[in-house]
């Protein structure tokens, strides 16, 4: 949910390091401007022999940065000082010398080109990778320009596109640093670095970013992946109030994240966790969670074309590889409301909420549906898959979509093609579908609490001033949840939520009172969680 | 998998990469850094049949963006084949000395 208050701005990026900093903003040159300096262009052995030099003296800086650093900073700058050592890295440059190129130009395309091809792997750890051939460029091309080394004022949150990481070793962090990158990845060197030194860091804040001018107050959280600039009174103080808080229930989730969840009776709970793509899973480690309980899927539909079979294919194997033996549940596209998909969703609608959204927009869409199943069938094979479809409605909406399901299998196995056919449920999250539960034949059903709740309540999730409404633990929305969950216990069939509610330690309680016994919250919140289902936190 | 087969002064092996994240910077660096003390020729492929590239280049071993489950195989020409041959599966046999991923 998006909160606004008189004079804020607020960034949502992906969490790379945690912390909480409150400090001005200093926004770092955009390096990839770095200018090829119109000079003439000598010789080519003159250029050919500035190039080598320059590597040279790019590697000795490195050199010096690893005689410094620590011993993960130490293996980053081996590889860097490896990867430019290696004259493979240079050839193109050389040969484009001999053309005619000068030095800098020649140098700048053939590093592009690497930069390009590791930016296209399927891949993030490679992916990742081209901040460090990015990097390697820039040190290069300033050597070139006879540019020394910037600096960057103390305890400021540094702004940037990206950061590379020599670039990071070259500057001295303090209490109250913290990094906000536009672009970047939670796997790439610098969140490495930036993990190891405790300096708060959020990545992917979009080209929104770079339009904030140096010199602002901003509140960066490395745990939400959050940037406020400008932050009022209010949310510096709950700030305040949230870090002395994150101190003390860190201690608590740690205690609790590794073990099985159980209540005070010693009954278990599953503890699932929420994740938005194969990405975000690449830094956790799958033994604190009982499986994944909800993917969105729509993490794949955010390139400018729809995302192909063999795109999602990998993607879905990825997922469930990380998971192992444990169930992975995967929802199809959930489209439409507050995400809309280019070329995909209807633009106009007055009540996107209320609209073509779901599988309501999958059904309508049988082509981009079919492709999504197949994937998911072909997938299967490779974990313990279920797919559960969201906005369900009327029992028509499933049974259209299981004869999808039954379609694909059939031509996947008339082409032998290896596949499985996966369990399929339901999201209960229109009232509709909670009230009438017996009419569903699913295979198990997952409560979406924040819909299910902003529909009971009628109250929209994106009106920040109606937030009070959109309380999970409403009585009313509180009788839906039980009734699924007495149907699912009737019935044999597994019941689970993964709205925010479950993360949400306050609420927890109320959740297990209503009967649930399997949880689906957000990775971060999963030792908070865990302590709360024990009643080790205060209720 | 590892068969390594030396001939007079050439030798091949194969073994499979169980690393968690594949052949990533630093396993890399372990690996060319390896490759480099041997005056052999030696080179690196995901099949039998190739493409072989040079495994004493990072550049080009990290182009191949081998991941967790691939086959890596070695073939030098030489007179320190087989010992090279060797103690490059045996590397990777060791997961690359890493008990863990991340880097």
């Amino acid at each position: 949910m998006k909160v606004t208050a008189v004079g804020e701005l607020h960034l949502t990026g992906r969490p790379a390091s945690p912390g909480l900093v409150l400090s001005r903003l200093f926004v770092l040159d955009d390096d990839t401007q770095l200018s090829v300096v119109s000079r003439p262009v000598g010789n080519p052995g003159i250029e050919a022999e500035r190039l080598r030099k320059a590597i040279s003296v790019a590697v000795g800086q490195l050199e010096e940065f690893s005689r410094r650093a620590e011993s993960d900073a130490q293996e980053i700058l081996e590889f860097q000082i490896e990867m430019l050592g290696d004259e493979a890295l240079a050839e193109g440059a050389f040969a484009a010398i001999a053309d005619g190129v000068g030095a800098e130009a020649a140098w700048r395309a053939t590093l592009d080109s690497q930069v390009e091809q590791y930016s296209k792997a399927e891949d993030e750890y490679f992916r990742a990778r081209s901040a460090d051939l990015a990097d390697l460029r820039d040190r290069v091309l300033r050597v070139l320009s006879g540019e020394g080394q910037e600096s960057v004022p103390a305890g400021t949150v540094l702004v940037a596109l990206d950061l590379p990481p020599s670039r990071f070793l070259g500057i001295e962090w303090q209490a109250g640093s913290a990094i906000a990158l536009a672009g970047g990845s939670p796997t790439s060197h610098v969140a490495l670095l930036a993990r190891a030194r405790g300096v708060p860091m959020v990545v992917g804040l979009g080209a929104d970013l770079m339009r904030v001018p140096s010199g602002q107050e901003a509140m960066i959280d490395g745990e939400r992946g959050t940037l406020v600039v400008s932050p009022s009174e209010a949310t510096r103080a709950a700030a305040k109030s949230r870090e002395t808080e994150i101190g003390k229930r860190r201690a608590i989730a740690e205690k609790f994240q590794h073990a099985p969840a159980t209540l005070p009776n010693g009954e278990p709970v599953m503890v699932m966790i929420n994740t938005a793509g194969p990405d975000d899973l690449v830094l956790l480690d799958p033994a604190i969670c009982d499986g994944i309980g909800l993917v969105r899927s729509e993490f794949l539909f955010h390139g400018a074309t729809l995302p192909d079979e063999e795109t999602q294919y990998g993607a879905y194997r990825r997922i469930l590889e990380w998971a192992g033996r444990r169930p992975v549940t995967i929802r199809t596209l959930d489209a439409g409301g507050d995400k809309p998909v280019r070329g995909l969703t209807i633009d106009d609608e007055g009540n996107p909420f209320l609209g073509t959204r779901g599988i309501r927009l999958s059904l309508l869409k049988p082509d981009v549906f079919r492709v999504q199943l197949r994937a998911l069938c072909r997938a299967a094979v490779h974990g313990n898959l279920k797919v559960m479809l969201p906005m369900v409605a009327t029992p028509r909406d499933l049974s259209q979509a299981r004869a999808h399901m039954g379609a694909v299998v059939a031509d996947l196995a008339s082409r032998r093609v290896p596949h499985a056919t996966p369990p399929l449920g339901i999201m209960v999250e229109v009232p509709a579908a909670a009230i009438a539960i017996d009419r569903f034949d699913a295979e198990f059903y997952s409560i979406g609490s924040n819909d299910l709740t902003q529909y009971v309540m009628a109250a929209a999730r994106d009106i920040a001033s109606l937030a009070d409404y959109a309380d999970a633990a409403d009585p009313a929305v509180l009788s839906l949840i039980t009734r699924t969950v007495e149907h699912g216990r009737r019935t044999g069939r597994e019941v689970s939520l993964c709205g925010d509610a479950a993360s949400d330690p306050a609420i927890v309680p109320h959740l297990l009172d209503a009967g649930l016994r399997s949880l689906s919250v957000s990775p971060e919140a999963v030792g908070l969680v865990k302590a709360a289902i024990a009643g080790a936190l205060d209720r | 998998m590892n068969n390594g087969i030396a001939t007079d002064n050439a030798a091949k092996g194969a073994i499979l990469i169980a690393h968690e994240v594949g052949l990533h910077a630093r396993p890399s660096v372990k690996l060319t850094k390896l490759a480099k003390t041997f005056s052999s020729k030696i080179e690196l492929g995901l099949s039998e049949d190739g493409p072989w590239i040079d495994a004493k280049s990072i550049v080009k071993v990290m182009a191949f963006k081998a991941a967790k489950g691939s086959t890596l195989h070695f073939r030098a020409h030489g007179g320190d084949a087989s010992q090279a041959v060797a103690a490059l599966v045996d590397l990777v046999r060791r997961d690359f000395d890493e008990s863990h991923g991340g880097g």
